[in-house]
Formats: C-alpha cells, structure tokens, sequence
C-alpha cells in the first residue's frame, strides 16, 4: 500500500475525487461543442479556447448494438451504446443488465455506474463507467 | 456535342471477387487495368496519369503495378481513404483531367482480404505492466473497445442503424435481415460475386450474431478483388473510334465529401451527412434528380448501413427509409434497384476495390452489357461509398448518346 490514492480512472474524462462519479468535457467557449480527447482545436469553429464542463449522470439510449464477435483480447458478449445524457452523446456500454434485446431497447432511461476494471501491483485499482438501467 | 470537361470512363473493369489465392494484389491490380485499357481500346501509352489505392499491403502499388503493366514516368498518386479508397483513386484521375494537365488518367483499387477476419477494433493489447498508466487522448489506463463502447466495423454500423430506428421507428432485426436476404437473392445472378447463393430470412437470422443485429451474411463479406477505370474528356473522346465512344459512359457527377463537425459525430460516426451532402451535390453536378435513377448501388457494408442510406441518398422522403424498403421498392424488379450486383453482403467488400467496382456495376447496366442482372433500359445509375472515419464518394453515370 502506498499513500498515494488507490483507484484511478479508466479514462481521464471520468472524475472520481470530486462528489459523485461523473463525466467531464472539455468545452468549447467560442461554440460550446464538448469533447472527451484531448484538444488542439475546435473542430466546429476552429476556436482554441476550452473550459471544463460537467455531463449529466442521466440519460436515454441514443442506439445500441450486443457486440457477440469482438476483436482477440475483447471479453463478449458486452452491449455498447450511445447516451444522450442531457443533450450531450457519451459512448459507453450499457451494464448490469442482461445483454439481450428483452432488456436493452433504443430509448431505455440509464445512469452512470462504475466498476472495478482490474488491479495493479500497487493495489490500485482501475475504474471505468457504463450506463445501467434507470 | 462534347464539352471538353465532360469526364467520360473509356473503360472499366472488375476482377472477379473471391479468395484468389495463387495471385497477389499485384497480379489482382495488373489485372485489373489490362481489363480496363483492354476495355477501353488503348494502352499505357496514353495514360496521363496513374491513381493507386490498396490499404493492406505494404505501401506504394501504384509503382509496383506500374513494374508489371508500364512504367512511362507518368505521376502515380498512392491513395488511402478507407473504404472510398478507390471511390478517392477515381476521383483523383478525374481531377487531373479535369485540370486540363492529362487527357487521359488510370485509376485502380485492389485489396486481398480473405481470411482476414473482423475489421476495426482491438487495437494495442492490454498492458501486461504492472502500474496503470494513463495514454493516448483518452488518457486511458488500458484499450477502450470492449470497455467503452465498440470499434469494430459490424458493431459501429449496427448503431448506424440503430440509431436511425430510434429516430424514425420502425427497424426490427427482421427487418435489417429482410435487407440482407434482398441483396443475397440479387447476387444469385452475379457471376463475379463472391458470393452468389439466395439466403433465406430463416438463414440470415439464425446465422451467428456478430452485433446485434448484424447477423454473418448480414456483414460485407471479405474477400480479394480489384477493379480499374480509365477516364477521358470530351474532347479526346471526339477523336476516337465510334465503337470506344458509343460504349464510353458519361461521369456527370463526381464528388467527394467528408464528415462535418455536428454533435455526437465524435462519439459515434455519423455516416448519414456526409452522404447527403455528397449527394445532393451530385444531383446537382449531374441536373438529375433521384427519381431519374435507374439503379443504385450503395455501400451495404452491413445490413444496417444499407437502410440509413436510402434516406441519405434521398431515394424515399426523409424518415421514411422503413417504408421504402417494405414497398419492394429496392428488390431488382421494384422502382428503385438497390445493389442489383449483390451488394458488400454477398459480391463481397475487397476495401479498396470496392469504389470502383460499384461503378464498374453501374457502367454495365448503362452501356446495356450486364448479361442476365441487366436492369432493362437503364440509363442512369448512382454508385456511393463511404470510408469509415469518414470519407464519402459519389458518382452518377450516364449512358453515351452516341
């Protein structure tokens, strides 16, 4: 064990030190388009200047699939979806939840949850975000 | 009378499409273009200018095509643009002609793909340190597909469609697969396709789940091919033969579009713009409208994908894509064939063949040369293809009126 925290996000866009876990984006001040990598510009407006904003916890499902047939390394079955969350679109699977189309549907209200993802050496443990039924 | 920039393909040509295993893409592509001036009566000789694409191999094919078929220090331009790779090649020898530098340009696409297996996705293996290290522009401690979403083509395009059914209603599984089942039954009758067996919708539905709801034969088929085109103005195909201008076929819209920022396209790829703009300047280029087609052949990648694109390409009313295909409008013997050829789904999806082959498609049906698939007096046809990332090209065909 170290001094140091134990868990670290699975993505730089999930906080997990600040209240409830949530997403953030970086936004953009000339135009307000919000994006999860990193930036070197606006590719709407070309601006260069972004702030920090917060995404809802809450959302519908935009689209999904059940991804059965998946690259070598990538655990199946395992549903991924698009999420409307308060009018901006997160990518993320749709978990705790049967990976069946009785169980998924377009439209299904969802919230942020995490998981564990695994463990390093240092006891640190990864966490990463889906979407579960609302 | 001709224009002198009226764009006109002199000749074409498609390699049959399959698993080629005693040629590699140098025999595939030398092929190809043997066809295409072979087709289009002249040699390397008159070629102004060569445009090249293959994504799997290992770099600069239009050079090693150029070993085997002519080298005459011609421009050779390697092209690489996903999918619409050889939808790009032809675009780039058109543009040249069109500039006025040549009057004559090649252009060719060729990819051996069977067996490769799914593509898209995956990506770096899983750390095997022992500290989780934040990377790339996710600043993600390990690979996102799986974890966040999918990357996968058969996955991406499912919500492509997914997404069009949550917007407007009315997809199904069943429906998705009754798209499939059409293009597997056009295929019967395409001799070059890879594939050329009917389907039933039984088949196709209780055929392996590869995303849902893409069964298998609900996904492009890969497999090795590859198609050329040689392209002309107006003015020098005044001064050919009759018999090269009788069967060379009029380019009346070549366009090339990528995807414009709107929200959510960074999220998931928004293949739906970018084709309707690309074809609403098509339209326009060409003074057509859709209802002028005779026949379209588009970029089924996956079942899923084949429905958002009647909407985009304006073949039904927007939102109404479900009730186009319930018509039978899209079936060979409806008002509008949809991939007569068979489609991605069972003529296959060699990547960067496939920009060409489609117009390859749609100029044996226009110069009345398509043997038993021939859509009777047809006389203009659409040929659309989309690179995932994204690219999207166009073109509209017209028959000569000589």
């Amino acid at each position: 064990m170290t001094d140091t925290a134990t868990q670290i996000p699975f993505v730089d866009y999930l906080v997990l030190d600040d209240g409830e876990p949530h997403l953030i984006a970086h936004e953009c001040t000339g135009c307000g388009a919000r994006y999860f990598d990193r930036r070197n510009a606006c590719a709407g407006c070309f601006g260069t200047d972004f702030t920090t904003a917060e995404i809802a916890t809450n959302g519908e499902v935009r689209s999904f699939t059940i991804v059965t047939f998946a690259a070598p390394g990538v655990d199946v079955p395992f549903v991924a979806s698009v999420v409307d969350c308060g009018g901006t679109s997160v990518r993320g699977n749709i978990i705790n939840c049967p990976p069946d189309p009785e169980h998924v549907t377009l439209g299904m209200p969802v919230r942020l949850a995490t998981y564990v993802v695994g463990t390093d050496d240092h006891g640190v443990e990864a966490v990463n975000y889906g979407f579960e039924p609302a | 009378m001709s224009r002198s920039d009226d764009i006109w393909i002199l000749g074409i040509h498609m390699t049959k499409f399959g698993k080629h295993f005693d040629k590699d893409v140098v025999d595939l592509g030398s092929e190809a273009i043997m066809g295409a001036l072979a087709d289009a009566g002249v040699t390397m000789a008159d070629i102004g200018i060569l445009a090249a694409g293959n994504l799997m191999g290992r770099g600069g094919i239009a050079q090693q095509l150029q070993k085997q078929v002519g080298q005459t220090g011609i421009p050779a331009y390697n092209v690489s643009n996903a999918c619409a790779t050889g939808a790009t090649a032809l675009r780039t020898a058109i543009m040249a002609v069109k500039a006025g530098e040549v009057d004559m340009g090649l252009a060719v696409g060729v990819e051996k793909l069977a067996g490769v297996g799914l593509l898209g996705g995956g990506g770096t293996a899983k750390s095997d340190g022992n500290e989780w290290e934040p990377s790339g522009r996710y600043g993600a401690v390990g690979p996102v597909d799986g974890r966040i979403g999918t990357e996968a083509m058969p996955g991406v395009f499912a919500q492509v469609g997914m997404e069009y059914g949550h917007k407007y209603g009315g997809t199904s599984f069943e429906l998705f697969a009754k798209i499939s089942e059409k293009n597997h039954s056009h295929s019967t009758l395409n001799p070059l396709a890879a594939y050329s067996k009917a389907m039933s919708l039984e088949q196709i539905m209780g055929d392996i789940m590869i995303a849902y709801p893409n069964t298998r034969p609900m996904c492009s088929a890969n497999c090795d091919g590859a198609a050329a085109a040689v392209v002309t103005n107006g003015e020098k195909l005044k001064t050919l033969s009759l018999e090269q201008q009788r069967r060379a076929i009029k380019v009346t819209a070549s366009v090339l579009t990528t995807d414009p920022y709107e929200e959510a396209c960074q999220v998931l790829p928004n293949v739906n713009t970018l084709t309707r703009n690309a074809a609403k300047q098509a339209y326009e280029q060409a003074g057509v409208g859709p209802s002028d087609l005779d026949l379209v052949e588009l970029h089924d990648c996956f079942a899923t994908a084949e429905l958002v694109h009647y909407d985009n390409l304006m073949l039904c009313e927007e939102g109404g894509a479900v009730d186009f295909f319930e018509s039978g409008a899209p079936w060979r013997t409806g008002s509008m064939p949809v991939n007569v050829s068979g489609g991605l789904q069972s003529k296959g999806h060699p990547i960067s063949a496939t920009g060409i082959a489609n117009i390859w498609e749609v100029a044996q049906h226009v110069r009345g040369e398509c043997g038993d698939r021939q859509i009777d007096d047809a006389k203009i046809g659409l040929a659309h293809v989309i690179g995932l990332g994204s690219a999207c090209g166009i073109h509209i065909l017209e028959k000569s009126a000589v």
